[in-house]
Formats: C-alpha cells, structure tokens, sequence
C-alpha cells in the first residue's frame, strides 16, 4: 500500500524490511523519527530503546551486531560527535549481524551548533557511507547498507540531511514481518581489541578500501540497484552531486536535459573512482553541486592530479557555490547559468516596496515553565545585587535544548551555549579564571541524563563554585517529547523505575539540593537566593511539567479597569500570549496555559485565572 | 519527463497554526487520485513560535521537495506577515490564499519590530491579481474550533482550482485522517473556506 512517508520513516521501514533486530539512538533534529517509527510499527522481536547518550547508542549496536543481530543506531551529526569513541573503534574490531550508523546532517543550519560534513567523518573513520537522496532512494539505501555491512563485515554510515530526512514521499510499502533470531555470541579474541590487532586490521581496512571503491563504481542504478551512484544524460557539461542536491539540479536542468550529464554520488567513501573517471572522461568541464563540504569535489581533484584545472572542475573551492548554508533548486539553476551561459535560472517575481515583515525568532512557548526559572534566577541576582551581594556578575552557561531560547530578549539568560552537557563544565572553567563571578549552570532532565552527570561528579571532584540549575520538564521537548530515564517509560512501552535527579546529585556528593516548582515565583527565588549564600556545588532543581504534555490549567485574564498599562509583564517575561491592546496587557487565550506567572508579578494584581462565569 | 504536471502550493505561517496537517491532506487527496506527492516541512525549533514554511508539490516524477521561488501555482498564507515574506515563491498569475488575523510577533510586543498586520493585507491585494482573503476567525468562530483554520485553507485551495484537487477529494482525505467525532466540523470548515474563493 502508498503511504505518504517522511524520509526518517522510509529510513525506518527500510530497516525493517531488512530484519532490523535491535534499534538504539539519542533523539537530536533531523533524526528522530527513525527510532519512533520502528518503535511504532514494531512487529514485534525487536528490541528499541532512546539510549541515555549516542555513545551509550552506539555501543549497544555494535554489542548486537557482535551478537549476530542486525542493528541500527541513529543520530544528528553532532550526536556523532559524541559516539565517534565507539564508531571509530567497532571498525577496526569488525561486525558480525549488520551494523548501520544513522546520522542526519544539518546543511544551513536550521537546528543544530555546526554544519560538519559526516561524509568526512566516514573518510578519517574508513567507514564506508551511502548517501540519502530522497525518501524513496534512502528506502532501499538502508536496506543495501546491512547487506553491505555483512559482506565486508564492517559498520556502515547511511547518511542524511534535513531536505531528506523531513521531506515525505508515497512510498510503497512492504509488509513488515518480525527478525528471525540471530545466532548470538561466540566467543573469539577477535572481539577484543588491542593494539597488536588493530594494525592487523588496518591493514586488512586499507587493502579493502580500493576493492570498496571498484564495487561501489558498479553500485548503480543501472546495474539494479535502486539506491546506488548514477551517470545520466550524454551532454558535454557534468555536473556532480550528491544527497538532496541530486533533486536541486534535476529541477534546474528540467528541458534542457540534453546539454548535461549528470554524476550523482550516493556512495562518496569509498570514492567511486573508476565511475568518476568514466563521467569526467566524457564532459568539457564538471559543475560540482553539493551541500556542506567540497567532498565529492575534492576527489575529483585528486582524481585529475597534475592535469587540476580550476576552468575544469567548478565548486566550493573555485568560489562557484557558496561554501556555506543550504542549496536548492533557485541556487542550481543560478551557478550552471553562470557558469554555462545556458539559462537554467528559476525566474520569481520582485516586489519592491514590501512592509515590515514580522521577525519571529523561535521563542519559549507561552506558559513554559523554563520562562519562570530563568525569571526566578534573574530577579534572585537583582535582588542580591541590591542588597550589596559580593559577586561582581552572574553568569549564565546555558546547555542544549528549548531553554537555549532564554539566550532571547527579554530573559537574557544564556551567555554561552556550546555542546550537550556543556553548560555545567563551562561553569566550571569560568569559576577556576575568575573566582568572582556567581556561575549558574542551566541543564534539562535529559540532557543531564545524557551528558551532565559526569560534569557535576566533575564539579563536585575539582571543588568548582558553582549552582546547577536542573529545568527538569519531565521529557526531551524541543526533539519532539521523547521519554527519558527520569519518565519511568521506555521506547518498547514498557514501565520502569524512574531515575531521581535528586538522588543521582545525592550520590554524586552535591550536598545542597533544592526542589522547587518554578511557577512558584517567591518560593523559586528564594531557593536561588539561598543557595547563592552558600559555596560549592548547590543545585536546584526546578521541576514542572513541558505545556505541550499536559492539559492547560485554564487561562488567565486581565481586568482591563484596573490594568495600568505598566507592561512589566510583556518587558520582563516576553511571554508570547501576553499583547497590548488599547494600552492595556491583553492575554490571547488560543495561547495562554494559565501558568499565574504574570499575575504573580503584575504591581496592580489585575491578572488573574479566568472563572467559569467569566 | 521530470516533473510531469507538477502542481506547486506553498503553505506558511506560524509554529502551531497546522501547516504540516494541511500540506498532508493536500498530498493525501492527491495520492488517493493516482498521483505522486512530495512535501517538505520546517520541524524542531523553529516550531517554537517561529516562522514555518510547508512545500506541497504533487504530480509524476517531481524532482525537488522544494518549491523553487517563482513556482508556486498557489501560495497559503496563514497568517498575512508571512504570505507577504513568501511571495516571491508565487508565480505570475498564481492565486493566493490568505488569512487577514495578524499573529503578532513577541518582537513587536517588546517593541523590537514595528509589524503591521493590515499593512501586509494592503500589500498583498495590490500585488497580486488574484488575492483571496480569509476571515480565519469568523470561519474558525462559526465552527467552533480554532484548530480548523487548516482545513479551511485546504477548502480554499480546492475552490481556487490550481491543485489537481477537488473539494470532493479533499472531503475522502479528511475522511481518512480525521476522528470520526472531529469530522462533521471539517467538513464545515472545508466548506467555508471555499466559498471565500467562489464568492
């Protein structure tokens, strides 16, 4: 039957159709539905989990695949950061049950800290990758990935991008039956890795990576393989792409097929040689089109060694495409006109005169109770700092997540973002340079999960300054609500023991802990203010639920008679249900969740919880 | 033949208003008529408030998710500020659909940004011939629900005739999708939203 599917669940149907028999992954934009997806269509047999971190992810795949399963990890590409430990190392130890590495990139960015390049990553780990190109191709892509894996006994990286990952195609869908049970462990010393056997392996890696890169010139979709690399047309100028961009210049070329032959690569590690050679042999000059790094570019270069010509090979490196940001179809079409003189570009309408467009930065939610721990924080330090407090700033190090938006007006309460979990060591850095500063780490439950444990036991070990400030929302909100070890639920449906924060802090060493709700105002700026007055590491823990995972608590209503038109409501909390109208606050109910936040604060009392008889 | 009678719409708005449902019954409608479909959709953090953007093409062999600025057969506004940001994603000649309630940006509340939603509304029916406008709140009023401000503009889109797509259509995807509880209100709101086109 056709069903309209997103590129993350044809990826995930894919896996399925292969025998998938166990499924580990950290959730992270744009990789997340893959692992819901098998979670929801498991036919059961199959083993799905949200791991507490990808390397945790990572490790469980590879432990499965040593089992005879076939496994499947998935993650964005920083989240490959994180597990590159073990997917480094599985390549030189090998696999048994098919072993395939998920990770969706970011090109733009439009949601996360980097635009790195996992076709790099492939190359520097020796990993072969096969490249999405659309939701219907990364269909069969998976499935060819486990096939691959098994024969050469190595993981392999299917790699994705947003454009892919979230775009939605019919797609024909098989019908899903459970894994058959795989072997399961027999002992070998070659699960052991050791320095003695890794040189053994790397040559074995080395010698394979040319036979690779022979069988991948013949992976194609002319020799039957729906997901391999394609030559098309017979025109003399080449272009070259990979991933989405494949789609990007098929649009721009639409009608004048005839001028172009097109190379796609959806296997750029182990480079295709022999195919290239072949394209590059029949073409005056190559347009290289590919979004994040000049990888399929570059080993084209190194293909055409001493015979290089920057009039040849036209990409990133001779400035044609730009070097950064996402590319699409307008893009396509500009760079060959420009580079051809064939006219290829999309025309659009101009419109000179437009008014002022609303700007709308992503914001938190009206009602999100990290609006109010933020507002806590802030209010504690003024108040401290008018009663004559010691410290010369606070500082506020925040951590990935939908609290990395308090870095917005008004709140202001992010002064560095860098990495999961790095929010609590990045407090920690700016207390041991300058003691003077009071330093408040900001981490959500899962993320403190994933990554902060091993920076508190860090900040308790060295003896850091510092308060820890859990937004403990009770789920992992801005990737979609995904459960966590704190939920007491898991990915196969099944209940289980939550895992208490406060406890975990309480082992750790963390001697003062605080919980508090932090739609309590007084109670949650009091609990700041106290723990301000003490030294070490103090935590508090400001627990209450995401707005978008429970029922509304009603609305709240201003009394427009005795509303002053203050707006210290909409200038200190920058609430989004919170307007002005006629002079006066207004509160849009479509929005508002009756969090009392700002009637707790309102100088005139003229907010309160809407009655029945309102 | 790459993009064999491909039909473009592009839907924008604002996190929450239910672009990525509408753009999903569009394609569904036209898959149930044989046709291939392809969308594209802003999800994560921008959702948060932020500007959102769904592509809906439909069609045989469609290259890219991505409507290329300029062929759009029909544009969606949900809300006029972001119609207007997208316009040049409209063809020539191509009809617009928008919703005249501003959805005011918390810049503007802070007084970070001047926005003017009815100023947008004056932009847009000067520049384009064919401007529909959408009383959204009478429609969502009259209906009993704000949550139908989508299947409205599906409505509208079935009227304007640009889609491939009938009202008939539209009605069997909605079928298919919506609780039967939830469905009897859609169908109203499909309705209203496309006499606003054959007025």
């Amino acid at each position: 039957m056709k069903e309209l599917l997103m590129g993350n669940e044809a990826v995930a149907l894919g896996a399925l159709a292969a025998g998938v028999q166990v499924v580990s992954g950290y959730p992270g934009t744009p990789s997340s539905e893959v692992l819901e997806t098998i979670a929801k269509r498991n036919p059961g047999g199959i083993h799905v989990e949200w791991s507490v971190n990808e390397k945790a992810g990572a490790e469980i795949a590879a432990g499965a695949s040593y089992a005879g399963a076939r496994s499947l990890v998935t993650m964005k590409q920083v989240g490959l950061n994180v597990a590159s430990d073990p997917v480094m190392c599985v390549n030189y130890v090998g696999v048994k049950g098919g072993m395939v590495v998920y990770v969706a990139d970011d090109p733009g960015p439009i949601s996360s800290q980097t635009e790195q390049d996992t076709r790099h990553f492939a190359k520097y780990a020796h990993i072969p990758v096969f490249d999405c190109v659309s939701p219907s191709q990364a269909f069969h892509a998976v499935q060819e990935a486990f096939v691959f894996s098994e024969k050469h006994a190595t993981p392999v990286i299917l790699r994705s991008s947003t454009r892919v990952c979230h775009a939605c195609e019919d797609i024909d869908v098989p019908e899903i039956k459970a894994p058959e049970p795989c072997e399961g462990f027999v002992k070998d010393s070659k699960w052991v890795i050791f320095p003695r056997l890794s040189y053994q392996n790397k040559l074995k890696i080395a010698a394979r990576e040319p036979e690779i890169a022979e069988e991948f010139s013949a992976f194609t979709v002319s020799n039957g393989h729906p997901a391999g690399n394609s030559i098309e047309g017979s025109g003399s100028i080449g272009i070259a792409c990979g991933g989405v961009s494949y789609s990007y210049v098929q649009e721009a070329i639409a009608g004048n097929e005839d001028n172009f032959t097109v190379f796609n690569v959806t296997t750029p590690y182990p480079f295709p040689a022999a195919l290239a050679q072949e394209f590059m042999d029949e073409v005056d000059k190559v347009i290289v089109f590919e979004e994040l790094d000049p990888v399929i570019e570059d080993e084209l270069i190194y293909l055409t060694g001493a015979q290089y010509s920057e009039n040849f090979i036209r990409g990133k490196r001779t400035g044609s495409v730009a070097a950064g940001g996402e590319l699409d179809a307008s893009i396509a079409g500009a760079v060959i006109e420009a580079e051809t003189g064939i006219r290829t570009s999309i025309a659009h309408p101009e419109y000179e005169i437009k008014p002022e467009a609303p700007v709308r930065p992503p914001v938190l939610c009206a009602g999100c109770p990290h609006r109010a721990s933020f507002y806590a924080v802030k209010q504690a330090v003024a108040q401290l700092k008018k009663s004559g407090a010691s410290f010369t700033d606070a500082i506020y190090c925040g951590d990935i997540g939908c609290y990395t938006l308090g870095n917005a007006a008004p709140l202001y309460t992010t002064d560095t973002c860098l990495c999961m979990g790095a929010g609590i060591t990045v407090a920690q850095g700016l207390n041991h340079a300058d003691s003077r500063t009071l330093n408040f780490a900001f981490t959500g439950d899962s993320t403190f999960f994933a990554s902060g444990i091993t920076g508190t036991v860090n900040a308790v070990y060295n003896q850091a300054d510092m308060i820890l400030c859990v937004l403990d929302n009770s789920t992992t909100a801005m990737t979609g609500h995904q459960p966590h070890p704190g939920m007491g639920i898991t990915m196969m449906g099944g209940r289980t023991e939550p895992i208490d924060i406060a406890k975990v802090l309480e082992g750790i060493g963390v001697t003062s802990i605080r919980t508090v709700d932090p739609l309590d105002f007084a109670a949650s700026t009091e609990a700041v203010k106290a723990a301000a007055g003490e030294k070490g590491v103090r935590a508090i823990i400001f627990k209450s639920p995401c707005i978008a995972i429970v029922r509304n608590d009603g609305h709240s209503i201003v009394d427009a008679d005795k509303c002053v038109g203050c707006r210290k409501c909409i200038d200190q909390l920058g609430c989004p249900a919170l307007i002005i109208r006629d002079s006066r606050a207004f509160i849009d109910k479509s929005l508002c969740t009756g969090c009392q936040l700002c009637a707790q604060i309102c100088p005139t009392g003229c907010i309160r919880k809407e009655a029945d008889n309102d | 033949m790459i993009n064999e009678n491909v039909r473009s719409c592009l839907l924008c708005g604002v996190g929450g208003q239910g672009t990525v449902l509408a753009s999903r019954i569009i394609a569904a409608a036209a898959m149930a008529k044989g046709l291939n479909a392809k969308t594209a959709e802003t999800i994560g953090m921008a959702q948060r408030g932020g500007s959102v953007v769904s592509h809906v093409r439909t069609g045989r062999n469609i290259a890219s998710p991505l409507i290329p600025m300029g062929k759009a057969d029909v544009l969606i506004g949900f809300e006029p500020g972001e119609a207007a940001a997208s316009l040049e994603y409209l063809k020539n000649g191509g009809a617009l659909i928008v919703c005249s309630q501003e959805v005011k940006p918390i810049t503007a509340s802070l007084g970070q940004s001047g926005y003017e939603g009815n100023r947008s509304i004056e932009f847009l029916e000067t520049s384009v011939d064919r401007c529909y406008v959408m009383d959204a709140e009478h429609i969502c009023r009259e209906c009993g629900s704000p949550k139908v401000l989508n299947v409205a503009v599906v409505g509208a889109l079935c009227a304007s005739g640009e889609m491939d797509i009938t009202l008939e259509d539209a009605e069997d995807a909605l079928r298919q999708k919506m609780k039967p509880s939830l469905l009897e209100m859609n169908l109203k709101a499909l309705h209203m939203g496309a006499a606003v086109i054959s007025k």
